[in-house]
């Protein structure tokens, strides 16, 4: 049941030999069938697409939970996925996932939303105006070298080790992405637009409006969706440090306590929110973009 | 002030890229509903005259008195994607006045049925009926047509000539169409320039009526003699 298709060509020398009656050409003897075939029901294929992507984990899960019953891991290195379960029942039956969660969104959202902000205002900016390129351009292209993890041994420093230090890091993190791909995007418009936009009577604030930034937009939703999974990744380091809520928290506590179950559920939240993000995020694409052509390579 | 007699004055025009003079003297003038074809090899100057004329580049020297309403059509569409047919057609202005003209423009280009269709979906004909659409929304006093036939097909071109000489016929503008095709050029103008190096090589009137036949005698003795001022050796 291979899904590639060989398309094989006659040699160049072989003379396609007449057929008879009809008048048909054989190309080749070992001509292709590329006419359509008969394919199992749709539904049918996607159940079995589905079963197909979901037996590797679920074989993984299998003998993860055989290896922590029989005893081959030791519970404290790796808990099985049964003991991951209940950790995740006891963090929801003391009310600390709850606690937790709306604690770290917020940080990641409010450091996106102020980090995202100024990226986009300094890429329209330096993308839009000469002066604004050459004001912002240069030194941030030369500060977006700097890895942000780098920065947060000096952010201590700075904002101290309460909420604002936390803050300040993910905002670091999620500026760069949003400025270079906006204005990377609005750089990219084909000058031909601008001037038939020009031709056609728009200023240069309707030319911004109604050519530049729509037909960048695709480029700063890319921007947005590096930034939020900077946003999360920065997260993450930032509760770190001193963290006295969040799932950083959970995660901290977890870690005195010797309790790699919860330590595991923590991570896995993390890996939720960096799903629940890319789904919102694709959903937002395809929203916002309802002028692309859609293209599935299947 | 431009003279009620002429829809383009040009007088003394010079044009300089890097030292070289691509128009210098340039001197034409162009009757209101005029029909003129200009010819030429490439880089004798038929874009940089384009380009003046639509206010896009400017003269380093010389008089240019143009109309106040000028419409381009390009050799590429140039459709705005992320915005619909309509408002490609209607580009910056919102609304439903704005929506119905775009609509009246459309069907006139035969495509009341893509009013709100996305660019991409288009085929290369209907881009470019769109781009016409949004070159007569604006009622323009000249239009400029920059080859933009050059990137259809033949069956399709055939359709654009008959459209683009109905849509002259009704709304009368001067029309400037910069091309490489003689036989497009003779269809459609009223006058065929030839430009080479930067001057008009050769002014003529097309004099026979339309609709025009290619087979005809008049047609093939013009095509000639427009051939061999293109310089294309003719049989």
């Amino acid at each position: 049941m291979s899904s590639i298709i060989r398309i094989e060509f006659p040699p160049a020398q072989q003379a396609p030999a007449r057929g008879g009656e009809g008048g048909l050409i054989d190309l080749s003897p070992q001509r292709h069938d590329l006419s359509p075939q008969r394919h199992p029901a749709p539904g049918r294929s996607r159940l079995n697409g589905w079963l197909l992507r979901a037996a590797a984990p679920a074989a993984i899960l299998l003998a993860w939970q055989l290896a922590s019953s029989f005893g081959f891991v030791a519970v404290e290195v790796l808990p099985s996925p049964a003991d991951i379960v209940a950790a995740f029942a006891e963090l929801i039956r003391l009310g600390d996932l709850q606690a937790a969660l709306p604690v770290s969104l917020g940080r990641a959202v409010a450091g996106l939303a102020i980090g995202g902000t100024t990226g986009l205002a300094l890429g329209l900016f330096a993308g839009l105006w000469r002066i604004g390129e050459g004001l912002f351009d240069a030194p941030l292209q030369m500060l977006r070298t700097i890895p942000f993890i780098a920065l947060v041994p000096l952010f201590i420093t700075w904002f101290g080790i309460d909420e604002l230090a936390k803050l300040m890091v993910i905002i670091a993190a999620t500026i760069f992405p949003m400025y270079l791909n906006t204005y990377a995007g609005v750089r990219g418009v084909d000058p031909k637009l601008i001037e038939a936009a020009s031709i056609f009577g728009l200023s240069h604030r309707q030319a911004a409006w109604h050519v530049i930034l729509p037909t960048a937009l695709p480029s700063i939703l890319v921007g947005l969706r590096y930034a939020s999974g900077a946003a999360l990744l920065a997260l993450v380091v930032a509760e770190q440090i001193n963290a006295r809520s969040g799932i950083g928290y959970i995660l901290n506590n977890a870690n005195m306590n010797q309790r790699s179950d919860i330590i595991i559920a923590g991570i896995l939240v993390y890996a939720a929110l960096g799903i629940a993000i890319d789904l919102l995020m694709r959903l937002l694409e395809h929203l916002a973009l309802p002028w692309r052509p859609k293209l599935a390579l299947a | 002030m431009l003279s009620h007699d002429h829809a383009v004055e040009l007088h003394g025009v010079s044009r300089v890229f890097a030292g070289r003079a691509v128009l210098d003297g340039f001197a034409l003038t162009i009757r209101p509903a005029e029909f003129v074809a200009i010819l030429g090899a490439s880089g004798t100057g038929k874009t940089t005259l384009l380009r003046l004329l639509s206010g896009l580049d400017r003269a380093d020297g010389g008089t240019v008195r143009v109309p106040r309403r000028r419409s381009v059509v390009f050799q590429e569409p140039r459709l705005v994607p992320a915005k619909r047919v309509w408002q490609n057609v209607v580009l910056g202005r919102r609304g439903a006045a704005a929506r119905a003209r775009a609509e009246a423009a459309l069907t006139e280009v035969g495509l009341a049925a893509h009013v709100n269709a996305w660019p991409k979906t288009l085929s290369g004909g209907e881009a470019q009926r769109v781009a016409l659409a949004r070159a007569l929304v604006q009622e323009p006093d000249l239009l400029l047509l920059d080859e933009p036939f050059a990137a259809l097909d033949a069956l399709t071109r055939i359709r654009m000539h008959e459209l683009v000489g109905q849509l002259w016929q009704r709304y009368r503008p001067a029309v400037v169409l910069v091309t490489h095709d003689v036989d497009e050029a003779i269809l459609l103008a009223d006058r065929v320039l030839v430009l080479s190096g930067g001057r008009i090589s050769l002014d003529v009137p097309v004099d026979f009526p339309q609709p025009r036949i290619r087979s005809g005698r008049d047609f093939s003795d013009l095509r000639m003699r427009l051939l061999s001022e293109l310089g294309v050796a003719v049989h």
